[in-house]
């Protein structure tokens, strides 16, 4: 049973400065994203026709899929389908077993964390490193990515000079980024020199060409792709575009969007494979069409995963990626992961202050404040809704809807507030926390109303 | 089979058609483009050398790279590079100290360099080499990633990469580290 987000944010708050640090340096990174944005005069002109775009591909997802995959197959690519995680994680053994592979190299794909590609390839004897730094990082903790573009935000750096001096070797006590960074450089460069095939994810796949782009700093997917001798490229269904000519808009927002960067340093368009290797994409759908069927969610598909409306989020900067249990965290993912699991993730849409911000930064202008808002409609329809919020509205429910009970309540509460506050001023009720309870009024206003106006 | 089972659900599930957008080209709000391109490239850990020809690169090379292995796909370097490394396995190129390429052009607003395959000579070679090297011509600066798409136009290539720096990470709390994989320093040459 994993615990709900205002669990696990509690034990995460713990750590008062920890919280303080996690807090600012996400909102740096927001900072960041708003001079790049501001620095752009037709931004909101860009944001605007980047949603409009990924409606139309919603709009006619079926069509551009059979497309990519036509012209991807022309290109000699081979178009894997698959309809769950399961099956993506089968396709991607099957061609490791053909290989006759046991290790393997993988940069950043979110969906492969979805999928929970790892331990299912570890069950099969398939050991596979992830290249990217922050990654890497966490995979040597065994711990998932706790943000889906900064996957290790909440490691200080001399907790990784600990993890890395006992499992790379480095000085006892090093905590200085940059030798930490060419530690590992060295480390991954003989992973990458001698593993036979490399796993990548997909940002964009371009149905009128074939060609997928997958962005990184690091040229880790480039060092593993260029140097396998076969490259398997994981994408999720929605990550499809029209035309080349729209990588255009998307390219100028994504980075912008997560990190405040002009560009990522490597946008690589894989067209077809190299002489002598072997290209497979795999296309996942995992839930996707069935949002793509609820009406008030399925924008959320439009998602090009920047996690801006992360480093934005007051909940999710104060309270950790990993208190979302979920592979997508913050915002985004507390609309994606209830499609994927009702029962074990209905707290997640409860884990927000409804502020906007989220959906006033999203590059692909997604309604995210609105779709929590309605998710929490949802789920309660559906008994799905937290235990203690459900009695709390039932209560509420029995006492606004009937009038004499409605007064003896008020009565009561003002009576207890007055006199006993001890009742109310506990631990035991949620709303005591960091708040002081108010001033109880001498008399209600219906009572005050009958004495002056009667 | 999986793939009718996720066709059907996205046509029974898709909402009614919406048409693409105008795709705005939104016009140039640079002055100077190679100021523009070399003010944003040098904030994101790449140099920027204006040349007036090969021999003032030839000279830049000479200076900054003595003793390292060198590869070119560029016929005018072609004396002070190697050109055999072309049909090697690419895992031979790990010890290249430089690799120099021709970039087909470059992008004012973000300081990238459009490069394919064709220019890599290798796909691994801008990636592998401990520092790289982009020649692009100063008038082949575009002010936009939508000029840069209109350049491409439906150019055929099997692969092919925008290049903004030197490989980075900023993954250890947000310090920045140049050299995560790939090359840890990039300069590009701009060609009068």
């Amino acid at each position: 049973m994993t615990i709900n987000h205002a669990t696990a944010a509690e034990k995460f708050n713990k750590d008062f400065d920890r919280t303080t640090w996690h807090d600012e340096t996400l909102w740096w990174v927001r900072q960041k994203r708003d001079r790049a944005a501001f620095s752009i005069p037709e931004w909101e002109k860009l944001r605007d026709t980047a949603s409009q775009i990924k409606h139309n591909v919603l709009s006619n997802l079926d069509t551009y899929l059979v497309e990519f995959e036509k012209n991807a197959q022309k290109n000699g690519i081979t178009v894997h389908w698959a309809a769950d995680a399961h099956e993506h994680n089968e396709i991607i053994l099957s061609i490791l077993k053909k290989q006759g592979v046991t290790q393997i190299v993988k940069s950043k794909s979110m969906l492969t964390e979805e999928c929970h590609l790892n331990p299912y390839l570890a069950e099969n004897g398939v050991e596979v490193v992830d290249t990217d730094l922050g990654e890497r990082i966490v995979q040597l903790a065994d711990e998932p990515p706790s943000h889906i573009v900064l996957p290790c935000i909440h490691w200080k750096k001399e907790e990784i000079g600990v993890l890395f001096h006992k499992h790379l070797g480095t000085p006892e006590g090093c905590a200085d980024p940059t030798l930490l960074t060419h530690a590992a450089r060295e480390n991954l460069r003989e992973k990458f020199l001698t593993r036979r095939v490399a796993i990548t994810g997909v940002n964009f796949a371009v149905a009128e060409t074939g060609e997928f782009v997958v962005c990184t700093n690091e040229g880790n997917a480039d060092m593993g792709a260029h140097l396998a001798d076969v490259h398997i490229a994981c994408m999720g269904i929605e990550k499809i575009i029209p035309q080349r000519v729209h990588l255009g808009v998307f390219l100028r927002l994504l980075a912008r969007s997560a990190t405040g960067q002009p560009i990522t340093t490597y946008s690589s368009h894989f067209a077809k494979p190299r002489a002598g290797q072997e290209m497979h994409i795999v296309l996942v759908d995992n839930g996707r069409t069935t949002q793509l069927g609820r009406e008030e969610f399925r924008n959320s598909l439009k998602c090009i995963r920047c996690g801006a409306c992360m480093n934005t989020c007051p909940v999710y900067r104060r309270s950790g990626g990993h208190s979302y249990h979920n592979a997508v965290a913050g915002p985004i993912g507390s609309i994606l992961a209830p499609n994927l699991d009702m029962t074990k993730n209905a707290d997640l849409p409860f884990a927000s202050t409804l502020c906007g911000s989220c959906s006033n930064v999203c590059p692909v202008k997604i309604n995210i404040h609105e779709q929590l808002y309605e998710w929490r409609q949802v789920l309660t329809k559906s008994g799905h809704s937290p235990t203690a919020k459900t009695l709390g509205m039932k209560a509420m429910a029995a006492v606004l809807s009937n009038p004499s009970v409605y007064r003896l309540s008020g009565k009561m509460g003002r009576l207890a507030l007055a006199n006993v506050p001890f009742v109310v001023n506990n631990s035991l009720n949620p709303w005591y926390k960091q708040r002081e309870m108010p001033e109880p009024p001498k008399e209600s206003f219906g009572e005050w109303y009958k004495k002056n106006r009667g | 089979m999986s793939r009718e089972k996720i066709l059907a659900a996205v046509a029974k599930n898709k909402p009614t058609s919406t048409p693409l957008p105008q795709i705005q080209n939104f016009g140039n709000q640079y002055a100077d483009l190679a100021e523009q391109f070399r003010s944003v490239l040098t904030t994101i850990g790449g140099e920027v050398v204006r040349v007036k020809d090969w021999e003032e690169i030839r000279a830049y090379i000479q200076t900054h790279f003595v003793g390292f292995r060198i590869i070119t796909t560029i016929g005018e370097l072609s004396d002070m590079a190697q050109n055999s490394w072309l049909q090697s396995d690419p895992h031979s190129l790990n010890n290249v100290g430089l690799a120099v390429l021709q970039g087909q052009f470059a992008v004012a607003e973000n300081g990238s360099m459009w490069v394919t395959e064709a220019e890599m000579g290798q796909r691994a070679a801008p990636f592998i080499a401990e520092s790289l090297a982009l020649v692009v011509k100063i008038s082949e600066i575009v002010p936009k990633m939508h000029d840069a798409y209109a350049r491409i136009g439906s150019a055929d290539y099997g692969f092919g990469a925008f290049i903004a720096g030197p490989s980075k990470t900023a993954d250890i709390e947000q310090s920045l580290v140049l050299g995560a994989h790939g090359p840890k320093s990039m300069v590009a040459f701009l060609i009068d």
